[in-house]
């Protein structure tokens, strides 16, 4: 992996989106307009939301990470500058862990720390907060590596959006289930703490698979 | 495009392909990769697929006979358990499929071999077809036994999303209209897709313990009836049958339409040689 490549992309990518502050922001609107609507479709049982509120904290970060995937890599494509970028030896990994770091760091950071706030609004208990917390924090990294590989390989289609959720969601469902189990966990008296660590190792197993994954697939989108 | 204008060279006699010198050339350089010609793979299918489609009726009309005729009736399920039948046999090749459209989407991509994306897009519609079918005749099946159309069982799950997996590759693929970059970028999610299935896999089972536990378990009998066995082994040769001539027809249509440029296939659709 090219290091260079790396800052440089991710240091372009945050002063891009420091830019555009307004459209940075719109993920984390997203994330809490989405949760917030689930008292109003479910009904304002505090029972019945303490229950639901680790998964549809967790349902709302993945669909809010999903939808702030396509112009991952859209506008470099559009403009050339993609193609030029993997130009450099060994780009391609750093291309792809730059922009999927990037994009964790403008839209997964934000979601996690907007997520205690949604906790407290869905009721759930304090001691819940914290493994929500980490498990999100722990989790959001995952969602923007396997989500790279969807922006890589739907890059300049269509319907690259809707593409995208159906062909990473499956993909992501381990994810969930651990992230949303851990806060479950506490709640029937158990301890997160095979959950985040399952959670971590598919942390780590992306962290090495993803970014090769997603510029195999930038060269296929460029050739 | 170009790159299948070059590999054409070799087969310049092709648009002979009918007539039984051009066959006679071809055979003795029989090798591992001669069926990875489109022109020889066209000819090949065309005979493998009706015969497959043959053997497959055969074997499904034995198997519907043994099952519904000669097989007893389960002693704690009564008639409905006969459809385990189709169920097993279908759960089977749903998931032995989804590894056979990773295996030729990693050799398409390795060996740069065009037949195997036109085998590993062929054989998606038919691997979606038995993870619908199975989940299909599990919940006509669940509903007399469980009582209910679905749970939130491991296996139903994991079945579940291997269908959208299936889902996710016939999206993409059809979603990318340059054929070339379409089979890559296939190929790399039905990849990723196949290392993620067993992640996929323990994660539903852990999820579904952790929570639930066994409220609900396949109400099998211990031990099956031979003919029970017989007839189940009879419709499962007869799934993988029909799946290798649904195969073969679709990845020779496939083929025809990609190969549309070559003097092979024009050959082929030429006026005089229609009827054949």
């Amino acid at each position: 992996m090219n290091g260079a490549v790396f800052l440089a992309v991710y240091q372009r990518d945050l002063r891009l989106a420091w830019r555009r502050r307004t459209e940075a922001l719109l993920p984390v609107a997203f994330f809490l307009v989405a949760a917030s609507l689930f008292p109003l479709g479910v009904g304002p049982d505090p029972q019945v939301l303490k229950l639901i509120a680790p998964g549809v904290v967790w349902v709302c970060a993945l669909l809010a990470a999903m939808l702030s995937m396509p112009p991952l890599y859209a506008a470099d494509h559009a403009d050339g500058s993609l193609e030029q970028l993997l130009l450099a030896p060994g780009a391609g990994v750093a291309v792809a862990a730059a922009k999927a770091a990037a994009h964790w760091t403008i839209s997964g950071a934000p979601l996690v720390a907007a997520a205690p706030l949604l906790g407290l609004l869905l009721g759930l208990p304090a001691e819940e907060l914290p493994v929500l917390f980490v498990s999100l924090l722990l989790g959001t990294p995952i969602l923007s590596l396997l989500g790279g590989v969807g922006a890589a390989l739907t890059l300049g289609l269509r319907s690259a959006g809707m593409l995208i959720v159906l062909i990473v969601l499956p993909l992501a469902i381990p994810a969930l289930i651990f992230g949303a189990g851990a806060a479950a966990a506490v709640d029937a008296g158990q301890s997160p703490s095979p959950h985040l660590s399952l959670l971590g190792a598919l942390l780590i197993a992306c962290l090495l698979g993803a970014p090769p994954a997603t510029a195999a697939a930038l060269r296929i989108a460029v050739e | 495009m170009t790159s299948s204008n070059t590999t054409r060279a070799d087969n310049g006699t092709m648009h002979t392909v009918n007539t039984s010198a051009a066959t006679a050339a071809v055979r003795p350089r029989l090798t591992w990769f001669t069926f990875a010609s489109p022109a020889n793979f066209y000819r090949l299918a065309g005979v493998l697929g009706p015969v497959c489609g043959v053997i497959a009726a055969a074997f499904a009309i034995a198997g519907l006979w043994m099952g519904l005729f000669v097989a007893p009736t389960d002693a704690v399920q009564g008639e409905v358990y006969r459809i385990i039948f189709i169920h097993v046999p279908a759960a089977w090749l749903s998931m032995v499929l989804y590894v056979a459209l990773a295996f030729w989407a990693a050799m398409g991509w390795f060996l740069n071999a065009r037949m195997a994306f036109a085998f590993a897009r062929a054989i998606a519609p038919t691997g979606a077809l038995f993870t619908v079918l199975a989940l299909w005749t599990g919940s006509l099946w669940g509903r007399p036994t469980w009582g209910t159309w679905w749970v939130w069982d491991a296996r139903l799950t994991s079945e579940l999303i291997l269908l959208f997996l299936y889902l996710g590759y016939m999206a993409l693929v059809a979603a990318i209209d340059d054929t070339r970059r379409a089979d890559k970028a296939g190929a790399l999610l039905a990849i990723v897709g196949v290392v993620n299935v067993p992640v996929i896999y323990f994660s539903v089972v852990w999820w579904n313990t952790l929570h639930q536990g066994s409220s609900l378990t396949m109400g099998k009998e211990q031990h099956m009836a031979s003919t029970m066995l017989v007839a189940m082994l009879l419709l499962t040769l007869a799934c993988w049958a029909y799946a290798f001539a649904v195969v073969f027809v679709r990845a020779r249509a496939i083929v025809l339409e990609r190969e549309a440029d070559s003097a092979w296939a024009r050959a082929l659709v030429a006026p005089s040689n229609q009827g054949r």
